[in-house]
């Protein structure tokens, strides 16, 4: 579960690249990019999660 | 303050950055100061020696290997993806070939990161106190002078999102004078990793009830360090203003006061809300609190007025201690240096708030795009990197050193010799 929530964390950054590609507005390059963090933070949330387990499992 | 911006670098701009970066070494040492009394007194040998250790081990891989990758110049390593250049990578020469013939400025920026890469390679070994192997931080060390940070100083400073502005009108770029992104949040995410790997400190989540309280053995050596690292802290940020905000000298002032009213701002909060919540202040919350407001004016120093370095080091103040509580109590985050939150997360929140208070439209989207790269790919690249290394280099001692103590197991010997020693009451 760790590894999964860290093989998510990258797309949120291809995320962000591509928003600064892709849209020359500010608003909706600003939107996408918190798209992208938003992401990156589920990613983090499930590798914290995936840590939690694997602690109450080793106690 | 637009960096990168092509203006001249005067003589007296470099004798004035030289000195800083001479003083700047003090936020190191005050940094080493607060990782020894945040740690047992039974591994304060081996926590301060192993600063210079990871220290030593990080300048050295940096300045063969790194340096090459983090300089910026104009045979940089670019990618052409959508109609615009992406400049990746430094394409300089190893082993520091060259550095004698380099230009005054690219010298004074060589010297700015290998302090800066000392300081990311200290913020780990912080994290790991009482159970990470010296050879494993000096890995760690490597790892990180090596490769990960020379790529994160280089997209900061001169590479891609440096370049933000020129090429996709995003204010100046990612602006970051002081190396929050760079130094602190890398340090505090290279720091969760190496916690996540070495895993907690033996007795600290037992079977049932809470996580047992492992109080830093000298606080005075926390509250100094913290005193130590403010001057080291003005010299860095004022020096990082010259060199990567191109500010005039006479902006200097501000930085500093900016600086200042971080930190003593996060301690004052600190204070009124460990007060509020433990009944009387925490004084090593409250250095915590300090160097978070420190390490949001990494960030925040350079481009933003005094009033809103007041409100950003406030605000790290506030949520440093409630973090550095949760971390523990909630997420089974063993870091005895609280460096996840002192660093990784108010470096995080200095450079958002550099963005949002900073007077150029669309710093805030450039600031993301930075934060964005910094935890969607630095933290999974460090985390597989130091897997890999955990498989060559164990990081965590094993159960014996641990219940004797990393001074005795790993260099035969206490620093407090005369100490008469008690039996440990925190196993059960």
């Amino acid at each position: 579960m760790k590894y999964a929530g860290l093989l998510v964390m990258p797309a949120g950054f291809f995320l962000t690249v591509a928003a600064i590609v892709l849209f020359p507005g500010a608003a909706q390059r600003t939107a996408f990019v918190l798209c992208g963090l938003a992401v990156e933070a589920m990613g983090l949330g499930v590798a914290v999660r995936g840590h939690m387990q694997l602690r109450s499992e080793n106690r | 303050m637009t960096p990168l911006a092509p203006v001249p670098y005067p003589e007296t701009s470099f004798a004035l950055t030289l000195v800083l970066l001479l003083l700047a070494p003090m936020a190191i040492a005050g940094l080493a100061l607060v990782n020894v009394g945040l740690g047992r007194s039974r591994s304060a040998m081996q926590s301060a020696l192993g600063t210079l250790v990871v220290i030593s081990t990080a300048v050295i891989a940096f300045v063969l290997a790194g340096w090459a990758i983090a300089s910026g110049g104009d045979k940089d390593l670019v990618l052409h993806a959508a109609g615009k250049a992406w400049d990746w990578a430094g394409a300089g020469r190893l082993f520091g070939a060259g550095l004698a013939s380099a230009p005054a400025r690219d010298q004074l920026m060589l010297l700015f990161e290998v302090l800066s890469v000392a300081m990311v390679a200290m913020i780990p070994w912080g994290s790991g106190a009482d159970r990470l192997r010296l050879p494993a931080g000096a890995g760690i060390a490597a790892v990180l002078g090596a490769a990960v940070f020379p790529l994160a100083a280089h997209w900061a400073w001169s590479g891609w999102l440096a370049q933000l502005g020129t090429n996709f009108s995003m204010a100046g770029g990612f602006a970051d004078g002081g190396g929050a992104g760079p130094i602190h949040m890398l340090g505090g995410l290279a720091a969760l990793a190496v916690i996540w790997i070495a895993g907690p400190r033996k007795g600290k989540f037992p079977r049932e009830g809470l996580s047992t309280a492992m109080p830093g053995h000298n606080v005075v050596y926390v509250l100094f360090g913290s005193l130590v690292a403010l001057v080291g802290w003005l010299a860095w940020n004022m020096a990082g203003a010259l060199l990567w905000l191109n500010a005039a000298p006479s902006k200097l002032v501000v930085v500093a006061i900016n600086t200042v009213l971080a930190a003593t701002a996060a301690l004052v909060a600190t204070f009124s809300v460990t007060r509020v919540r433990f009944g009387k202040p925490d004084a090593s919350l409250c250095a915590n609190g300090w160097l978070a407001g420190l390490v949001t004016s990494s960030a925040c120093a350079g481009v933003v007025p005094p009033l809103a370095a007041l409100f950003v080091g406030l605000v790290a103040g506030i949520v440093t201690p409630l973090m550095v509580e949760s971390f523990e109590l909630v997420l089974s985050i063993d870091d005895p240096s609280g460096a996840v939150s002192v660093h990784g997360a108010a470096g995080l929140w200095g450079l958002i708030a550099a963005g949002v208070f900073a007077p150029a439209a669309g710093q805030a989207a450039a600031q993301l795009v930075g934060v964005s790269t910094l935890l969607g790919l630095m933290l999974p690249v460090v985390y597989g990197l130091f897997w890999l290394l955990d498989w060559v280099i164990a990081f965590r001692v094993d159960a014996d050193g641990e219940r004797l103590g990393m001074d005795l197991h790993e260099l035969g010997g206490n620093a407090y010799p005369e100490f008469v020693v008690h039996r440990d009451e925190s196993y059960r």
